[in-house]
């Protein structure tokens, strides 16, 4: 629990941030630190250098736009569930958000820095997924937009390459009729999700129009949108019975985790259990 | 005497330093030219040390000294409980080495301690050490360790088993009347064992003066002179009177830290070698992997019954897990402080208990909060609920038909149980009853019944247990293999002024004392609480003390404090009476005032204290001074009692449950602060409901800890609880001068059970007849229970 000694700079902006890291490889950034800190303290990671860009001020916005809102990487998990775009728009982020760690928590982690991390568990992968949502990352070589479908690439790792950091979040505005969830069945240690079942849905005229369910920590490789629930709600009616019918294929195919507190035959079973509970919750049944 | 205090929720006076961050622990002592040290810790559950090479690591820049075990480890630290085996054998008593040179016997045993001038160094020094380990395999379940073929953890120790022992009536009798029962209920469960997780880790300073040639061990102790006994006469040979040991503010303990542990003699060694201060402070992961476990039984229990619902014998086997050495009480705690437990509140006439304590590659088990009753309720109230169930008899009312009936201890005599202890004073009706009363029993099994229609069941569990504090008799505990007494010390030395210092051997890590002595001191006396100054953990100012543990303190500890205040009212009304000019027999001290009996003739407690410091009026033959220390030894434990119900949710689909109300009615005896006490009890509740739900260590299959880690090992937090419900019933103990029992361990000893009853109270709601569900109960545990 004593890591090895460390540098640490704190960039006044993007660009410094990005010529500290081209010119320091082993250099780590570091974005409210409540995943880096602790694996250098168990010396499972020994970065030469920290670059902290949680204070940034241009990275810490939360922007409402015509098309989408824009979220700075360096804003906090407080400062999203917070916001009132946000949540007159996305609930299933506020839902997400306020189940993250405790106070202290999330007013220090950020969004940025929990999905540049990728933990299979955490809540932000799975609910940008099922939001649609848009990583821009920039680099020596400029800047790039990832759709989160792309993004997220396995465990513990993304599309981010060598020398860029996440610089801003653009989830696309709700239309008519659209609705948000996100059910978590918490490990009752870490509060990490077990199970995170983040849905999307429009509705029609009672009819399911669009509808996108992501899960993680289902998946020792990450978040993953389960296309197969998705397809079997589109074009249905919202109902219960609807519901029902397609969640009994959620997780199918998928390679479960397990650890001492799920099995993957339990785990799969919350898996239907939270996606039915975050469906009805979308569809307000 | 007033009655300002005792009884009153006053503020704990310690809080101010604490809840500001400012109190005062080891870690915090810094100490001229200080230097830090690292243990070297084996990764390997078992293995054989081929070689050790600290050559890189000695020469690294800032290392001061390295230590091994080809240097220190023929010393080693004591056990401080001897249990023989039931055929007279003395129990097996392998070394227990400050490092270890051969084999390593669980994961985190010691092998090396390097000494820097900075943790940082130290722990990038004790990397560089190259260790040759030869890995063997490793048993961690104490009911598999004795069967053949088990890795053997020690040479010295046939099939693991350190000694067999059993209490009770004899076995046959107990087979006679259990072959007679007309229903017995039988339990095989697992008490899973805990972690005790004190919010500040252990921290060790060792201190050499070489112009005075005297020590000093700074410790995060609950009993400073224990520790000096044990490590001078047991360990190093050091002479008690050149060893100071100061245990400071200390943040929590759960018996944790009662031990001698390897790491304060290797702090002492490595400071006289060095000739400077050595701090070790152990991290989060280290704590998990060495501070003394708790719990750990596997057990196969049986309850008989006649026709009627009367309990006719109680038969168990149970093997206990000690870990890889013994820890300074962990022979006690599963016989001792375990097996005497075992009549609870009931008229039970015939038990038996069979024990077999058992080395395995583990962690040492010791005394976690409770000790062994909390194992002994657990075991008790699950067999009565379930047999409630399996003979569809109210579990309340088949616990009416066998309670033992209301005694009061001195008009009635004590009860005396059939597993050797004799109970002081009990009403266990009253606590029931009120609980009920506070539940709503009737109202809530039709909420059940309503309940069992949809997804989620409900379910009641109920908890009446007994506990005995307030260790103990010193011939009694010495008669069953204690290596110590049991007494408690207690100075009370007045000031001039009339202000008070009081010097107690009990230890204060988190329970008031500050405030608790105080105020029994403030209302004896008469005197404002601020003039009082309560003195601990430090054995160059007080004269002896045998630390706090299994809620000892205010009934041994206080009862002490009393004695010396006694004689200070006693010498001060021989004073008062020489210069009021009467007999001392006519004085009457009363709100801190001597008296001349039906006068108004009197003078104040401040008077009597200048008069004792300078007297120039004074009687004959009285020696000057206000300064009174006595040893108090109690005639028997106090034995707590309570009933505590849990009512729990239980989600069908996800088997997650959730306390809805939790009850506790506790019978501590007397209270002298009821918020403190409060705050006992809701601790104890956590760590009890905890247990039920959420704590366990789980080891792999080669021995590695898999939650080691508060990322995985599940600590109780405020949003898994509901408001708890609390009522108080007393019934004095009848042979302590303050009528107090001890509330310390109370909430944990009676909680699990209710949690575990609850639960499979719900599960029988909806159909699913189980006996059990292992703890910690977890969502997935109870899911599949249901699934069956």
């Amino acid at each position: 629990m004593i890591p090895q000694a460390v540098d640490y700079k704190r960039a006044g902006s993007v660009s410094e941030a990005i010529s500290l890291l081209a010119e320091n490889p082993d250099a780590k950034i570091l974005a409210g630190g409540h995943s880096l800190i602790p694996a250098m303290k168990l010396r499972l990671n020994s970065p030469s250098l920290l670059i902290d860009i949680a204070r940034i001020a241009e990275l810490r916005f939360i922007t409402a736009g015509d098309g989408a809102v824009a979220i700075g990487a360096a804003s906090t998990h407080n400062d999203i569930i917070s916001n009132a775009d946000i949540q007159s728009r996305f609930l299933a982020m506020v839902e997400a958000g306020e189940l993250i760690g405790d106070t202290q928590v999330r007013n220090m982690g950020t969004l940025g820095g929990s999905i540049a991390h990728a933990d299979p568990s955490a809540d932000w992968p799975g609910v940008l997924l099922a939001l649609n949502a848009t990583v821009k990352v920039e680099g020596a070589g400029g800047t790039r937009e990832i759709a989160a479908a792309d993004f997220f690439t396995g465990f513990f790792s993304t599309a981010l390459e060598e020398g860029e950091i996440v610089t801003e979040i653009h989830i696309p505005n709700p239309v008519a009729g659209a609705n948000s969830s996100y059910q978590k069945f918490l490990q009752p240690a870490s509060r990490f999700a077990i199970v995170g079942c983040a849905v999307a849905v429009v509705i029609t005229d009672g009819v399911i129009s669009e509808a996108k369910v992501a899960f993680n920590g289902v998946s020792g490789e990450g978040a993953f949108l389960d296309e197969a629930v998705s397809t079997a709600l589109l074009g249905k009616a919202a109902t219960l019975e609807t519901i029902e019918a397609a969640v009994a294929g959620a997780a199918e195919g998928i390679d479960i985790n397990e650890d001492h507190y799920a099995s993957k035959v339990y785990r799969k079973h919350l898996a239907k259990v939270y996606a039915k509970r975050a469906l009805v919750a979308a569809c307000e049944l | 005497m007033s009655n300002k205090f005792i009884g009153k929720s006053i503020k704990r006076v310690e809080d101010k330093r604490f809840i500001t961050g400012h109190g005062r622990y080891t870690d915090d002592i810094v100490l001229p030219g200080m230097t830090y040290a690292y243990i070297l810790r084996s990764p390997y559950a078992h293995a054989n040390i081929k070689s050790i090479d600290t050559s890189e690591a000695a020469a690294m820049k800032g290392v001061v000294t390295i230590m091994t075990g080809e240097e220190v480890g023929h010393y080693g630290v004591p056990c401080g409980w001897q249990v023989n085996f039931k055929n007279g054998d003395i129990m097996k008593e392998p070394p227990h080495p400050l490092l270890v040179k051969d084999k390593v016997r669980h994961v985190g045993d010691a092998v090396a301690l390097v000494v820097a001038e900075s943790r940082e160094i130290a722990q990038d020094a004790a990397e560089a050490i190259i260790v040759d380990y030869e890995v063997l395999p490793a048993v961690t379940d104490a009911s598999k360790a004795v069967e053949a073929g088990a890795p053997q953890v020690h040479d010295s120790v046939p099939n693991n088993i350190c000694f067999d022992w059993e209490i009770g009536n004899p076995k046959a009798e107990v087979d006679e009347a259990m072959a007679s029962a007309a229903h017995i209920t039988s339990l095989d469960f697992v008490n899973q064992r805990l972690s005790p997780n004190a919010m500040e880790p252990r921290s060790y300073i060792g201190h050499y003066d070489n112009v005075y040639d005297r020590y000093t061990l700074y410790t995060s102790t609950q009993n400073p002179h224990l520790i000096r006994l044990l490590m001078c006469a047991f360990v190093l040979g050091l002479p008690e009177h050149k060893v100071r040991v100061v245990g400071p503010d200390v943040g929590g303990g759960f018996g944790s830290k009662i031990y001698h542990y390897t790491e304060e003699a290797l702090v002492t060694l490595a400071a006289k070698k060095t000739g400077r201060p050595v701090k070790w402070t152990e991290t989060r992961s280290e704590a998990f992997l060495t501070d003394a476990h708790g719990r750990d039984h596997v057990t196969f229990a049986e309850m008989g019954f006649d026709t009627e619902g009367k309990i006719v014998g109680l038969r168990i086997k149970t093997f206990a897990n000690l870990g890889a050495y013994l820890s300074t009480f962990s022979t006690a705690v599963p016989t001792y402080l375990h097996g005497t437990l075992l009549q609870g509140l009931y008229t039970t006439p015939k038990i038996h208990l069979d024990m077999t304590c058992v080395f395995t590659n583990t962690t040492a088990v010791d005394a976690y909060r409770g000790a062994g009753r909390p194992e002994a309720t657990f075991l008790l109230e699950r067999l009565i609920d379930l047999a409630a169930l399996e003979m569809g008899i109210d579990p309340t009312e088949l616990r009416l038909k066998n309670f033992i009936a209301p005694f009061d201890g001195v008009t009635q005599p004590g009860y005396q149980t059939n597993v050797a202890l004799q109970y002081d004073s009990g009403n266990y009706h009253g606590v029931l009853a009120r609980g009920l009363e506070m539940l709503g029993y009737e109202d809530f099994r039709k909420e059940q019944a309503e309940a069992a229609k949809t997804n989620k069941l409900l379910g009641v569990g109920f908890s009446t247990y007994i506990e005995a504090c307030g260790i103990a008799p010193s011939a009694v505990v010495g008669s069953l293999g204690a290596r110590a007494g049991l007494f408690e010390v207690g100075q009370v030395r007045v000031q001039p002024t009339g202000s008070v210092s009081v010097f107690t051997g009990a230890h204060s890590h988190g329970q008031g004392h500050e405030t608790t002595f105080a105020q029994i001191v403030a209302d004896r006396l008469g005197i404002p609480m601020e003039n009082v100054e309560i003195h601990h953990g430090d054995t160059e100012s007080v004269a002896f003390g045998m630390g706090t543990y299994g809620s000892r303190s205010l009934a041994v500890g206080g009862s002490a404090i009393v004695k010396s205040l006694d004689k200070i009212i006693e010498k001060g009304a021989k004073i008062a009476a020489h210069k009021l000019e009467c007999s001392p027999d006519d004085i009457e001290f009363a709100d801190g005032k001597f008296t001349v009996k039906g006068t108004d003739k009197s003078l104040t407690f401040g008077d009597i204290a200048l008069t004792a410091y300078v007297p120039h009026v004074y009687p004959a033959n009285l020696e000057p001074g206000l300064d009174f220390s006595s040893f108090y030894d109690p005639t028997n434990f106090t034995y707590p009692f309570g009933c505590h119900i849990a009512v729990v949710e239980v989600d069908k689909e996800t088997g997650a449950t959730k306390v809805k109300r939790f009850i506790a009615v506790d019978d501590v005896g007397n209270v002298i602060n009821p918020m403190i006490v409060d705050g006992q009890i809701h601790g104890g509740l956590a760590q009890g409901i905890g247990q039920a739900l959420l704590e366990g260590i789980e080891f792999d299959s080669t021995g590695q800890i898999i939650n080691a880690s508060y990322m995985d090992y599940a600590m109780p937090r405020a949003d898994d609880f509901p408001m708890f419900e609390l009522d108080r019933q007393v019934t004095p103990c009848p042979h302590n001068p303050l009528g107090v029992k001890g509330a310390g361990e109370a909430g944990c000893i009676g909680s699990t059970p209710a949690v575990v009853n609850a639960v499979v109270d719900a599960l029988w709601s909806g159909g699913h007849k189980v006996k059990d569900v292992r703890m910690p109960m977890t969502p997935e545990r109870v899911w599949t229970a249901m699934q069956s």
